[in-house]
């Protein structure tokens, strides 16, 4: 059974993933409906419950998940990139300037 | 358009169950109450842990659960000496018609003399109660409280946002939700606002979140960021954490919020989306939304909870596969099938609000089932609202 990965509302940019994808595994994302609407490749490992980019994002563009805006692109993000706190900053708080060690993707 | 079975109460609310409710104003007449409740059929006792004071926010909330209309009749069994007495709350539950009597253990001569006569109350309202026959209502009489606990990193992505879907549904069919817990509200206030119907609405949605972030500041809790646990997990900001935690609520535009303090104790005016300021913990949060008159009650939780409730059926819904199967005793619905990719959201949700449907035309849940009776009052410390400038 192939990776999936599960958008929460249609209009989320983002889905979050249901399990361990390894680097160069096929992720099918499926829509709030079950349909597979992308299947991409990510280019680095996504471990449970974090986040794929479903396209490309410029940097300071909103990333939406279960419908709102739950944070700002810091840098450029690819379609099938790994979407978590090195490439998005809150949007209403101000963030740590570092990024929090000791995660392992 | 979707109907559900219940029983007409006086006051023209729709009960989905028909308990008859025994109060212990004061955990000093608890134990006596509990055997008197447990002599007939569909009896409950309930107490607050407070001590002895008349305080207006445990009168609200013992009054509340007697006027839901899950209850059919209420007797009141006090010790006698005590604060808050039977009068103030027989003051507040008489104008719903509801059969409502008053006891104290000192004036009836013990505990055998209070029980006998207990009894014989209850039995003669159970007598009279059980001969009710279920109609069928519009979804404008039925409210549903969802509330998640025991959370983990499948509440967010399954079970939460399921419950939300079959929220929206149930609001569709001309329904009433509320949802609570404003502690997990935290770093949510402008996108609820944005949701409310009105600018009061919108102004109170700031208002309950930004004081409970002040309480949380002042614990030395700092809401305002996450722990290593949740960043892990995979949560990125706390807006996505706190927007996973209010997406059982569902979508849909919220019409108010509901004040449960010393002055207010506020019930949904009208069908819709509603917002309670409530307590963040599980039972006392249920047990207030219940007060606030919800009949029937949906609980997510990821890592598994036994809860129910005393007179509200709890439906106990898992996003998370393993949970379901190890705790199939406690947990009535698996959301854990969206993860596989086995089902979809919208069809988990479609699955929760039959199950809605079920339960209020009479259907046990796993909770219901077990007999377990959760209830417990939650109140707030004046002395430190005071100190924080909120009363």
């Amino acid at each position: 059974m192939s990776k999936k990965a599960i958008q929460v509302d249609a209009k989320d940019n983002v889905a979050t993933t249901t399990s361990i994808v390894e680097a160069g595994e096929t992720v099918e994302v499926l829509s709030p409906n079950g349909e597979v609407i992308l299947k991409t490749k990510p280019v680095e490992k996504i471990i449970f419950g974090h986040k794929i980019a479903l396209k490309n994002l410029k940097k300071d563009d909103a990333i939406i998940k279960y419908g709102e805006i739950i944070g700002i692109a810091s840098k450029t993000i690819k379609t099938g990139e790994w979407v978590h706190t090195k490439n998005v900053n809150s949007a209403r708080m101000h963030t740590p300037g570092e990024e929090v060690k000791g995660i392992t993707s | 358009m979707t109907e559900f079975y219940g029983y007409e109460r006086p006051d023209g609310q729709i009960g989905i169950r028909n308990h008859l409710l025994v109060i212990a104003p004061i955990d000093c007449s608890y134990e006596p109450a509990k055997k008197i409740a447990e002599q007939v059929d569909g009896a409950v006792a309930i107490t607050q842990t407070y001590g002895c004071g008349n305080d207006s926010m445990l009168v609200h909330n013992l009054a509340g659960t007697a006027l839901n209309p899950n209850v059919a009749g209420v007797l009141i069994v006090g010790l006698g000496c005590e604060t808050l007495t039977g009068e103030i709350l027989m003051e507040k539950i008489k104008p719903s018609g509801k059969p409502v009597y008053n006891i104290t253990i000192q004036e009836e001569g013990g505990t055998l003399k209070t029980h006998e006569k207990g009894v014989r109350i209850l039995q003669e309202m159970k007598q009279e109660t059980a001969q009710l026959k279920k109609e069928p209502f519009p979804l404008s009489k039925l409210t549903l409280a969802v509330e998640c606990g025991g959370s983990d990193a499948t509440s967010g992505l399954a079970a939460n946002p399921a419950v939300g879907v079959a929220a929206d549904k149930l609001i569709e069919e001309g329904g009433t939700v509320m949802f609570g817990e404003t502690q997990e509200m935290c770093g949510t206030q402008h996108v609820l606002a944005r949701r409310a119907v009105n600018k009061e609405t919108a102004d109170a949605i700031y208002e309950i979140i930004e004081t409970q972030e002040a309480r949380q500041r002042a614990m030395g809790v700092d809401s305002r960021w996450m722990s290593k646990g949740n960043i892990d997990g995979g949560l990125t900001t706390i807006e996505e954490k706190s927007l996973g935690a209010v997406r059982k609520g569902g979508t849909k535009p919220i019409q108010g919020v509901l004040y449960n303090n010393w002055e207010r104790f506020d019930t949904p005016t009208k069908p819709g989306l509603y917002l309670m300021d409530g307590p963040g913990w599980d039972v006392p949060s249920v047990t207030h939304m219940v007060a606030a008159g919800a009949q029937i009650v949906c609980f997510t939780s990821g890592r598994g909870s036994t809860t129910g409730h005393a007179i509200a059926p709890v439906i106990k819904i898992t996003g998370n596969p393993r949970t379901f199967k190890n705790m199939g005793d406690n947990m009535d619905i698996n959301a854990g099938t969206i993860l596989d990719g086995s089902e979809s959201l919208n069809s988990v949700g479609k699955r929760i609000y039959d199950m809605i449907i079920k339960t209020a035309n009479g259907r046990q849940t796993k909770a219901e089932a077990l007999g377990y009776n959760d209830y417990i009052v939650f109140k707030r410390s004046r002395e430190a609202e005071h100190l924080l400038g909120h009363c």
